[in-house]
């Protein structure tokens, strides 16, 4: 029914909108065309004025309202990521003196040349020295943006504090999953035909003696504060993004190709949760990388914790290994019913995501 | 008949209905309604052929980003109507998904392609080319109705994939492998993407088979006496496009071939290391996934400019005519179509700067990105110093131009932001990047298809559209786009990610509810205006007020000189001479002197 209703407006306001544009152009033929088209040209460079000022004041009132809502009140959660903000500020300063000079000149010439009978045109079909004036200047505003904009490419794409840690992050459908090196700091190998959701959500290599202190968790990651963190990232299926928009930071992860990202964070989670003031804040990971119909339910989450809480939870977890081979596990009296505890959160990690 | 007399032609000329008749170059045959209206080989024709299907497509394209918009500003309402008007893909009235998905790819697929390519330079290229250069038809009229075809066809296997079983391919309008390539990873990648591939190549051959023919024809066939630089800004643009166009539609064209390997044929260019839950690992080893998006984006980066270029051309022109001033910088403006030309095909890497690309190339493709806010800026500051001193009419054409000049500005601007790598690496895939796409490229070029149509109506129908509607059509227009793309910068500062069916499970993401509420309703607003303008279109075809005159905007350029309804062959009697550039608006106290005007003895150099 409503439906109906407001179809109904619709083709109303339709037809009076019509029969006001023709009736228009019959009294412009009882007025002169010459005379109404006059009119029109003055209505018109009125509101050209008019949206200058509307459109002004309400760059001014949006920024009123979301401001508050970005990620630029609460500051970057990394150390690198300071650098992109105060970039993004310099970058606004300069495309905003722009952005307002050329729209004031834009709508302004519009309304103060408006077709008038009094005025001379100007000829005036070109002049080098204004050329030169508006090639240099933005040349000049754009070198200092791509100077300090290159150096922190190089920063954040170079390599990480020798000190940082390492966790290798790997997409799927629809979720991620992150492994830790262990006590002897290197991964096992993997590959990817050994991938079993079972027990082997990577496909890593057992023969790999590496491999059997390694952690693997899904769904969060752990990092220490003050700690630089570099991520190795890859994909298990299609392409994914590993965004971390609190970190000011993002890559994709891309099967086949592994990529990294480094930064090093702020605050703990704790602190966060202090800071903007929101008890429920999570440090969030969102899949920025198209990747099927459940990419907007892709998240992961990131906690960030002091040392101690750290070497807490990673002292805690199990290696990945003894979930695969229960019976290798010295903790573990009784083999059989383990594979299924260790399994179960994996699988339900899993299903929460499908259901989402 | 000498040029002379063909000049000062009386108005009887232009009375008169049919070029045909007693001329010497025409064909002969009687035109039929087949060979009038549906296999037209008169480029005139043709490129009302382009605009209408253009416009066919950008209803559908709109209309899918209502629905999806819908979705957007009301995640948690059902709308009963959805359900009857798309079935299951709408089951209980709630958009699902995967339709979610499919109306975002569709819509980027048909509006960057489909409207703003073939709709917008397929329009404009056709009709002004020999128009504005003094030919009778393209240099190969049969091949320029071949163009039309292809993307008929194209038109209609891309409306069929809507209608297949697994829905029409739902992987976003870049088609990145693996995801389009592997139909277990998504249901969209199965019929829908073989359906969406064989509709691109026959958009890239209708492409390629338009783009030879405007270059040959601007090449060779211009009148006497136009040499290339007099030709009007609007053809220079086109051409440019044309030359894009031809150099960079056959590298997608490659990449989709080898996709359609990967997909059907066992290869494996793009796609390594993949496990599929529910599949399992597949043989494929060693390929490369970011192979084809450097593939893709050597197109991808130069067709933002295949649809940009003609807009700035006809803005350029529309603005000049208006204002009853020479488009300031002439040689200036064609150096900066140039130099954006050459660099549109040096920067597509910065698509990628988050695909784990080697710095150093990266900071190569953050700096030739940035040379390019160079030549947009002397455009822009040219336009807005041919609007300085001048004498302006608003005509919807000329509003219209004006609102591409204010939106080019502010999307461009944050084309500045993005292409810093460094920022970049915050705002990729955020809704920064749509708000700045859609603001410079999208609606911008929409901006310049409206000046178009608007402009040049009445040569196409020798009626002219109503003006009422086209001030209420602009003025709405005008604020709906800043309204609903405007606030989206904030939502990319917040680090909103594109392509999300529902923000409410995001702490970091859910505070914009009532935003994308007030953006959705805007975006419906403004849709139900277009509509008002095709009402205005179509009803004006027919039932407009009738053009009276030969040149009724007092323009210099040769369209103007053709019959008010040209017939194939555009000029009765022999083609006139050009005798100076198209831009001599108010130049020693005349208002206009045509291009067919001789140089006077005591005129002033300029």
């Amino acid at each position: 029914m409503t439906v109906f209703l407001i179809s109904a407006v619709v083709v109303l306001i339709f037809v009076v909108i019509f029969q006001i544009s023709k009736a228009s152009e019959y009294v412009s033929v009882l007025k002169g065309e010459e005379a109404s088209r006059k009119q029109n040209n003055k209505i018109n460079g009125f509101l050209m004025v008019a949206f200058l000022v509307l459109g002004l004041l309400g760059v001014w009132y949006c920024n009123e309202l979301y401001y508050g809502k970005t990620l630029l009140p609460q500051g970057s959660a990394s150390v690198e990521g300071e650098r992109v903000d105060s970039m993004l500020w310099l970058t606004l300063a300069v495309t905003g003196i722009v952005f307002i000079g050329t729209q004031i000149v834009l709508f302004w010439f519009a309304f103060k040349y408006q077709e008038s009978d009094k005025r001379k045109v100007y000829f005036f079909a070109h002049s080098n020295t204004l050329e030169i004036i508006w090639t240099i200047i933005p040349a000049i505003a754009l070198t200092v943006l791509v100077v300090i904009g290159l150096r922190n490419w190089f920063l954040f794409t170079g390599e990480p504090p020798k000190e940082a840690m390492v966790v290798e992050v790997t997409g799927k459908q629809f979720g991620w999953i992150f492994r830790y090196p262990g006590a002897d700091a290197s991964f096992g190998k993997k590959y990817f035909k050994n991938i079993d959701n079972a027990s082997n959500s990577l496909g890593i290599i057992w023969e790999d003696q590496l491999s059997h202190d390694d952690l693997v968790m899904e769904q969060t990651m752990y990092l220490v504060k003050g700690k630089p963190v570099k991520l190795i990232i890859g994909s298990r299926d299609v392409i994914h993004d590993v965004g971390l928009s609190h970190f000011r930071m993002k890559m994709d992860a891309v099967p086949g190709i592994p990529t990294t990202l480094w930064f090093t964070p702020k605050y703990t989670t704790t602190e966060m949760k202090e800071k903007t003031k929101n008890p429920n804040f999570q440090y969030e990971i969102s899949c920025d990388q198209m990747c099927g119909n459940s990419h907007y339910a892709m998240k992961g989450v990131i906690e960030v914790l002091d040392q101690e809480e750290y070497d807490a939870k990673m002292a805690s977890t199990k290696p990945y290994y003894f979930t695969a081979f229960p019976d290798k596990d010295p903790a573990m009296a009784k083999p059989a019913d383990s594979v299924k505890l260790a399994a179960k959160p994996v699988e339900a990690a899993t299903k929460q995501m499908a259901k989402l | 008949m000498s040029n002379e007399a063909v000049l000062h032609a009386p108005a009887e000329a232009g009375l008169h209905q049919d070029a045909h008749g007693d001329h010497h170059h025409e064909h002969h045959h009687h035109e039929t309604f087949i060979s009038k209206y549906v296999f037209s080989q008169d480029h005139k024709m043709i490129a009302k052929q382009f605009l209408i299907t253009g416009m066919v497509w950008a209803v559908l394209g709109g209309l899918m980003s209502v629905l999806f918009r819908l979705q957007l500003g009301y995640p948690d309402s059902t709308f009963p109507i959805l359900q009857d008007l798309l079935g299951k893909w709408a089951e209980g009235g709630k958009i699902t998904p995967e339709a979610y998905y499919a109306l975002v790819t569709t819509h980027g697929t048909v509006l960057v392609f489909f409207v703003l390519t073939a709709g917008l330079s397929g329009t404009f290229a056709n009709f002004l080319i020999p128009l504005q250069i003094g030919a009778r038809d393209m240099a190969s009229p049969f091949m320029n109705m071949l163009s039309y075809w292809f993307f008929f066809a194209a038109s209609m296997v891309m409306l069929s994939s809507l209608f297949v079983e697994t829905g029409p391919f739902s992987g976003g309008w870049t088609a990145y492998p693996p995801l389009s390539a592997l139909g277990d990873a998504s249901p969209g990648s199965k019929t829908g993407m073989d359906l969406w591939l064989i509709s691109m190549a026959l958009f890239v051959v209708s492409s390629l088979l338009g783009g030879l023919n405007y270059i040959a024809t601007i090449l060779n066939m211009r009148t006497k006496g136009m040499s290339m630089t007099r030709m009007p800004l609007t053809i220079w643009a086109l051409f440019f496009t044309a030359v894009l166009g031809v150099l960079s539609f056959p590298v997608l064209f490659s990449g989709f071939i080898l996709l359609i390997f990967d997909r059907n044929f066992g290869t494996s260019f793009y796609l390594s290391d993949i496990f599929i839950n529910g599949v399992g690992a597949l043989p494929n080893e060693g390929g490369s996934a970011i192979l084809y998006q450097h593939l893709f984006w050597f197109l991808g980066h130069p067709e933002v400019y295949i649809i940009l270029l003609p807009a700035m051309g006809m803005v350029s022109e529309i603005l000049s005519v208006n204002s009853r001033k020479p488009i300031f910088g002439y040689m200036a403006m064609v150096g900066s179509l140039f130099a954006i030309a050459i660099l549109a095909f040096l920067v597509w890497a910065h698509h990628m700067f988050v695909t784990g690309l080697n710095p150093l190339l990266g900071s190569v493709f953050v700096l030739l990105t940035l040379l390019i806010a160079l030549p947009s800026a002397i455009k822009v500051f040219n336009w807005l110093t041919t609007l300085w001193r001048g004498n302006i009419r608003f005509t919807p054409g000329m509003m219209f131009s004006i609102g591409f000049v204010s939106l080019f500005i502010s999307g461009g601007l944050t084309g500045i932001w993005l292409g810093n790598s460094a920022l970049d690496i915050h705002l990729h895939d955020t809704y920064f990047v749509v708000a700045h796409f859609h603001i410079v490229m999208g609606v911008a070029s929409m901006f310049g298809m409206f000046a178009g149509i608007y402009h040049w109506f009445p040569k196409m129908y020798g009626r002219f559209l109503n003006n009422t509607m086209g001030y209420i059509h602009f003025w709405v227009t005008l604020a709906g786009a800043y309204l609903i793309f405007w606030p989206m910068h904030y939502q990319g500062l917040a680090g909103m990610p594109r392509r999300y069916y529902d923000y409410s499970a995001w702490e970091s993401f859910k505070q914009f509810t009532e935003l994308n509420r007030f953006i959705s309703t805007v975006a419906m607003i403004v849709f139900a205006v277009q509509l008002l303008f095709l009402f205005n279109f179509f009803y004006s075809i027919f039932k407009g007020r009738k053009v009276t005159t030969l040149n009724p905007w007092g323009s210099n350029t040769l369209e103007w000189t053709t019959p008010i309804n040209p017939g194939h062959g555009n000029w009765v009697g022999e083609i006139p001479e050009v005798h100076r550039w198209a831009y001599d608006y108010g130049k020693d106290g005349k208002e206009f002197i045509g291009q067919t005007t001789p140089v006077g003895a005591d005129e002033t150099h300029h």
